[in-house]
Order: structure tokens, then C-alpha cells, then sequence
């Protein structure tokens, strides 16, 4: 591989890496905050993606459907921990996992119902339409740069939030304690119910943005969501900037997995594992630092 | 009071034996009376065991669509009988196709198989369907092995084999000059048994396949390849990818800016029922395809009519082959007059049957698989225009079949 073609898988592999981040960050806060295993959350993925779909066929436009959309999913975060998940804060991981199983399906379903099981593409907007030459056959194009862009700012605004602001404050010290900040005064129902709308919102805004190259399609978020398990589990559980770390790795052994080929005896290694690459890196992982990489251990 | 405990305990046993030797004479008999019962209601059991959920959910509609479209167009009836259907969700999962062909044969009893969109769980409904003797049809998967080394006589399929699509694509290729193509897809039986068939096409026209370049299935992140093939210069690429990874792909390819450097190539899927979601990113695409929605004759004509005044929706390859389904089935039934029981003279039926079809007329090979043009088509304003004959009458070699 020449050097000008490992710059640009580099350049593949972290534009996949944010992306993923992104998605990855709220199922960690979730997660981790709440202590909630929720497997709806690539669900929350693909229903950004046809909000994507269907607002910018209504609105007329891609810049409008997304700020409506990140509206509406925060709404349907709140109404589903409103509804449901406050239900799962005392019960084992068990019934977390069946009833967040039982929400994939049913928005599954919903989703067939309402728009349809048809594969749609979402065009992209004419200002980010361009592609950028990198070599004499390769161009990049630009809107995957602006994902890129959009993924760093809300990493920056999450960290500024968690770390710097009262709210953050209370979400750390909620992870901690949950009685004892209840017992303070601070309304930990409604932290609760801001944390998940907030991990709903960054699932489906991911689903928005990656909607004009992804293109829309029915179960669109089960792949996602398992990758999305594989960066929470070795970023360490909680931990967002585990999940940026662990995103941009994963970002990197995919990329990299299904180009480079090391011949060992005779066989050719990767790519023919490339499938398996993320889960030997999250085995590795683990091995090494069994509650992730910024994992606390308990 | 011993002696009153015994007494009770055997009364006890007693009434247990008793309600016992009710139930199971009860069950005897309901057993009995059932196949009377089924023989005098003389509806035909169809099985539909096809994708109605996840990534193939669009094709397992549009299959169910053109079957009951042939059905409607019969008069509502197979061989003079009313057809009862069963359904069952595959959700393209090839670990559950043997417990879901089960359900449909050994609990719903049905009279033929029809089944599926996935290639894997075509084959695992074929072991079932092989073992319990149940008639089977497939009307989309291509796993060359079903009608090859796995072939049956109680097993059709109206649809295609991997092989056959994407065979002729590579002697088109090497007219145009390109003579060192890369060719990519997911790695997967379709994929595999595609690349296979395009190498042998490709060589036997006197070029090669400078890589081969696989996905896994059914990830679709493509950037890494595409920095590959850019990196490889090829002087073509050629490909097999099939609903939302092919918008994916066709998409990313134009956005790379390879569209224009170096020209995509690939068997029809790669264009069928996607092309409004991918736009101008697939204008030009040569591909081969024993279908294409502008196919210019009458049958294709009044089937493209009917399916929309029917459905109000467009008809595409998978709608055509649910449609041939139906009109296999019927013309069977209808020369052993109902009787599908009688499997040999249903079985020799089939083989015999003159299919006319939206895709043209086509009759059964030896091992069970369409006899078909394969066309060539180019994507023109967002339409699939037929513009020549890639293959006449391409036949699948059938290889290891046994019948």
C-alpha cells in the first residue's frame, strides 16, 4: 500500500470511527448512567435515518428535516423513558434486555407500517455535493468530511456538558449514587429521562446526517447496533471518552482488516477475517483490561 | 385408616387411567376424522416462506405480489382447486430455515413449498423439503447447488442461478475493451458462486480478474475498497450487490469519483428496484439480467399493467418470478387437474412446462432451473433500457447434479 493510499484509508477509517462514536455515545451514557442495557438503540438509528428520509421530502430539504428531526426524536426519547424504560431502573439486566428486544421489534414494525419496507436514498445537499480529488481515480467526497465535522462538535459538546456544567454534574454523581442525589434534593426521575432522550437524540441525529451516503433501508440498525455494544464494551462502560477511544479503533481494525493482507505460511489472513476483526480486538481488549480501556472496576 | 387411604389412592388412580384412556381414544379419533375432513375441503395448502421483515423484506412482497397475481389471473384457482395460503417470516435467517420449512410441513401440512429470497435458507428449506418429499418452488434464491449438486425431483425454481445473471457480463466487458477487471461483492454464497460464474465468463473471453475484492456480508461500509480499487486502477470493475448495499455502493462509487475513471459493471441486481433511491449515481450502469421492467412485449406488457393497476406500485424482477410461480403451479394443476398428490405427473408437468413470461418464453432444465435470454441493459433517466441480448437461452451447467 502507498503512502498516499494509507493517508486515505486513515481518513476512512476515522470518518467510520466518529460516525460510530456518535451513535456509540449515547448507548455508553445509558448505559453507564443509567445502568439500562438498551438494544433498542440502533432502532433509534434507523429511525433517524427515514426521519431523514421522510422530512426532507416534506420540508424540501436536508438543513431543515435535521433540526426537526433532532426535535422529534428527543421527544420520542422522552415519552419512551416516560413510558417504559423508568420501569427497568430496578429490575435486573434480564428484563432490560427483553423488553428493549421487544422494542427493536416493535419499532421494526412501526417503522414497515408507517414508511413502508421499500430502500430510499436521501439526497445529499447541493452545498456538501462535491467531492474533493485526492488522486488521478480517487475523489473524497465532502459531506463525508462535514459528518466528520458534525461528529467532533458533539464530541466537544458532551464533553463540555459532562464535565464543565452543573447538569454534567448531577449525571456523574446520578451514575454514582442514585439515592444519595435523590436524597438531595435533585430530581433524579427527570435526570434519568433527560439522559435517555438525550441518548436517543444522538442515535437518531447519526442516523440523519449518515442518511445521504447509508442510503435507507428496513433492519438498517442491527449491524450498527452490534458494533455499537463492541465500542461501549471496550471503551469501557460509561465512559465517553472510552467510546470516542474505542470507536476510533474499532474505526481503524475494519478499515484496515479488509485491505491489508498479512501472509503468514502461505495464507492470506485478512481480509478473509476481516468480518471477525472487530471481535478480536474487543477479545483482546478485554483480556488485557477486562472493564475496558476507561472502564471503572468495580 | 390405612385401609381408607388405599381405597382413595386407587380411586384416584383409577379416575386418572380412566380420563387418560377418554383423552387419548378422543385424540385417536380427531386424528382420524382430520384427513377426511382435509380431503372433502379440497383447498390447495400453499406454503409462503419468504422474507417479510428486514433487509429482503422489500422482494419477499413483491414475490408474494406476482404469485397472487398469476393466482387472481387463473380465476382465484390452481387447477380448479381454491388456494389456502400459510405464511411464515424467514427474516432471511438461514439458522431458522429448517424449524421454519418444519412449521409449514409437518404443522400446516401444506401441499407445496414456495421459498425463499436468501440463498442459505433456500437450501436449508431444500434438505427439509428433500426428507418430507413436500413439492418445493423457489422463486428467487440462486444458490447454484439447488439445482446442481443438491438437485431434486421434487424441487423447481423459476427464478435464476447464481451463475447464470452475471456469466455473460464478462465477454461484454472484454468487447468494450476492459480487460483487467477487479471484481467485488460480499462474501456470502451468492457472491461467491457470482464471481465464480463471472471468472469462467471473463476467461473464456480471454481476460482476468486482476482481484477479488470481498465484503462481509452484509456490512456495508465500502470506503476502504473503494480506496483499494482506486489504488489498483483496474479497467473495470464488475460487482454483485442486491438492495440496500447496492444503493450503498452505487452511491459511494459515483461519490469516490470512480464512476467516471474506471466503469462499473454488474449482473441486474445490482440496478433492480433501487434505482429511484440511487438517482444519477447509476445513470449509464451496463448490467445483465434475465429481466428488465422495459422489456418490449405483450406479455411483459399486460403483466406490467395489471401488477400496477393491481398493486399500484411498479413490478420488478421478483415480481416477475413470484408471477412465474404461479404460472408453473398452474399449469401443472391444471394438466393433473388438482390432483397434486399425484407428485409424479405434477413433477413430469413442470418438466415439461412452456413458461410465457413477462421475461420471455422459457421452458425447465433437466435439473430444474429456467432455460433463459439473459439481456443486456443500460440505465437511462432512471429506467433499466433493454439494449440487446447478452446470452441466448443460457442454460445453468448444472454441475454435480444427478437426476
Amino acid at each position: 500500500m502507498d503512502f498516499a493510499t494509507f493517508l486515505i484509508q486513515l481518513l476512512n477509517a476515522v470518518q467510520y470511527g466518529l460516525l460510530l462514536f456518535l451513535i456509540a455515545g449515547g448507548l455508553t451514557l445509558i448505559l453507564g448512567i443509567m445502568g439500562i442495557i438498551n438494544l433498542a438503540h440502533g432502532s433509534f438509528y434507523m429511525v433517524g435515518a427515514y426521519l431523514a428520509w421522510s422530512l426532507s421530502m416534506h420540508l424540501g430539504s436536508l438543513w431543515l428535516a435535521i433540526p426537526a428531526g433532532i426535535v422529534l426524536s428527543v421527544i420520542l426519547g422522552l415519552l419512551l423513558e416516560w413510558l417504559l424504560i423508568r420501569r427497568l431502573y430496578r429490575l435486573g439486566h434480564l428484563q432490560q434486555v427483553l423488553l428493549t428486544y421487544g422494542l427493536i421489534l416493535i419499532v421494526e414494525e412501526l417503522r414497515s407500517i408507517i414508511w413502508g419496507d421499500d430502500v430510499h436514498g436521501v439526497p445529499m445537499p447541493e452545498l456538501l455535493s462535491a467531492s474533493i480529488p485526492l488522486t488521478d481515480t480517487l475523489a473524497y467526497p465532502v459531506y463525508r468530511l462535514w459528518i466528520s465535522a458534525v461528529c467532533v462538535v458533539f464530541a466537544l459538546l458532551l464533553y463540555v456538558l459532562i464535565q464543565r456544567t452543573r447538569l454534567g454534574m448531577m449525571i456523574r454523581a446520578g451514575a454514582s449514587n442514585r439515592e444519595m442525589v435523590q436524597s438531595l434534593g435533585i430530581d433524579i426521575d427527570l435526570l434519568y429521562r433527560f439522559v435517555f432522550a438525550l441518548g436517543v437524540a444522538l442515535a437518531a441525529l447519526a442516523g440523519m446526517i449518515a442518511a445521504p451516503v447509508s442510503s435507507v433501508f428496513p433492519a438498517m440498525g442491527n449491524q450498527v447496533l452490534i458494533v455499537c455494544f463492541a465500542v461501549v464494551v471496550i471503551g469501557g462502560i460509561g465512559s465517553v471518552k472510552g467510546a470516542l477511544v474505542g470507536a476510533l479503533l474499532i474505526g481503524l481494525v475494519d478499515t484496515f482488516g479488509k485491505v491489508t493482507e498479512l501472509p503468514i505460511g502461505g495464507l492470506r489472513f485478512l481480509p478473509e477475517l476481516a468480518g471477525m476483526s472487530v471481535y478480536l480486538l474487543m477479545a483482546v481488549v478485554l483480556l488485557w483490561r477486562p472493564a475496558g480501556l476507561f472502564g471503572k472496576s468495580s | 385408616m390405612q385401609d381408607n387411604q388405599n381405597i382413595e389412592e386407587r380411586k384416584m388412580q383409577n379416575r386418572k387411567r380412566r380420563e387418560l384412556l377418554i383423552g387419548a381414544s378422543a385424540l385417536a379419533g380427531a386424528s382420524l376424522l382430520s384427513p377426511i375432513a382435509r380431503a372433502q375441503s379440497a383447498k390447495l395448502r400453499v406454503g409462503l416462506m419468504l422474507p417479510y421483515t428486514g433487509t429482503y423484506a422489500q422482494l419477499g412482497a413483491a414475490i408474494e405480489n406476482g404469485f397472487r397475481l398469476a393466482l387472481d389471473q387463473s380465476g382465484g384457482k390452481f387447477g380448479g382447486r381454491e388456494v389456502e395460503f400459510f405464511k411464515v417470516d424467514d427474516e432471511s435467517e438461514p439458522s431458522k430455515a429448517t424449524d421454519n420449512a418444519n412449521r409449514l410441513i409437518t404443522r400446516d401440512k401444506v401441499d407445496v413449498l414456495v421459498g425463499s429470497v436468501h440463498s442459505g435458507v433456500a437450501i436449508g428449506m431444500l434438505k427439509v423439503a428433500k426428507e418430507s418429499g413436500t413439492l418445493m418452488l423457489i422463486p428467487n434464491a440462486g444458490a447454484d447447488a439447488a439445482t446442481g449438486a443438491l438437485c431434486t425431483p421434487n424441487v423447481f425454481r423459476t427464478s435464476f442461478s447464481n451463475w447464470q445473471p452475471v456469466h455473460p457480463l464478462g465477454k461484454v466487458m472484454v468487447d468494450r475493451g476492459h480487460k483487467k477487471a477487479v471484481f467485488i461483492t460480499w462474501k456470502y454464497a451468492a457472491g461467491e458462486e457470482s464471481l465464480a460464474s463471472f471468472k469462467e465468463g471473463y476467461a473464456a473471453a480471454g481476460a482476468t480478474v486482476v482481484k477479488e475484492l470481498f465484503v462481509p456480508f452484509p456490512n456495508v461500509e465500502f470506503q476502504a475498497l473503494l480506496t483499494e480499487i482506486a489504488a489498483i486502477k483496474p479497467d473495470a470493475v464488475a460487482c454483485f450487490f442486491a438492495g440496500g448495499g447496492a444503493v450503498k455502493f452505487v452511491k459511494d462509487y459515483a461519490a469516490a469519483g470512480l464512476k467516471d475513471k474506471v466503469p462499473l459493471y454488474g449482473s441486474g441486481f445490482l440496478t433492480e428496484g433501487v434505482l429511484s433511491a440511487q438517482g444519477d449515481a447509476a445513470e449509464g450502469l451496463v448490467t445483465t439480467l434475465h429481466y428488465a421492467d422495459s422489456l418490449d412485449n405483450p406479455r411483459n406488457k399486460a403483466f406490467r399493467a395489471a401488477y400496477g393497476k393491481a398493486y399500484k406500485t411498479e413490478p420488478d424482477v421478483y415480481s416477475m418470478q413470484g408471477y412465474d410461480t404461479g404460472l408453473l403451479l398452474a399449469q401443472a394443476l391444471g394438466k393433473v387437474k388438482g390432483d397434486i398428490g399425484n407428485q409424479k405427473a405434477v413433477i413430469a408437468a413442470m418438466e415439461g412446462a412452456l413458461i410465457d413470461s413477462p421475461r420471455g418464453q422459457w421452458k425447465m432444465s433437466k435439473a430444474h432451473n429456467p432455460i433463459q435470454d439473459i439481456y443486456l441493459r443500460r440505465v437511462e433517466k432512471g429506467d433499466n433500457k433493454v439494449i440487446g441480448v447478452a446470452w441466448k437461452a443460457l442454460e445453468d451447467p448444472a454441475r454435480g447434479c444427478r437426476m
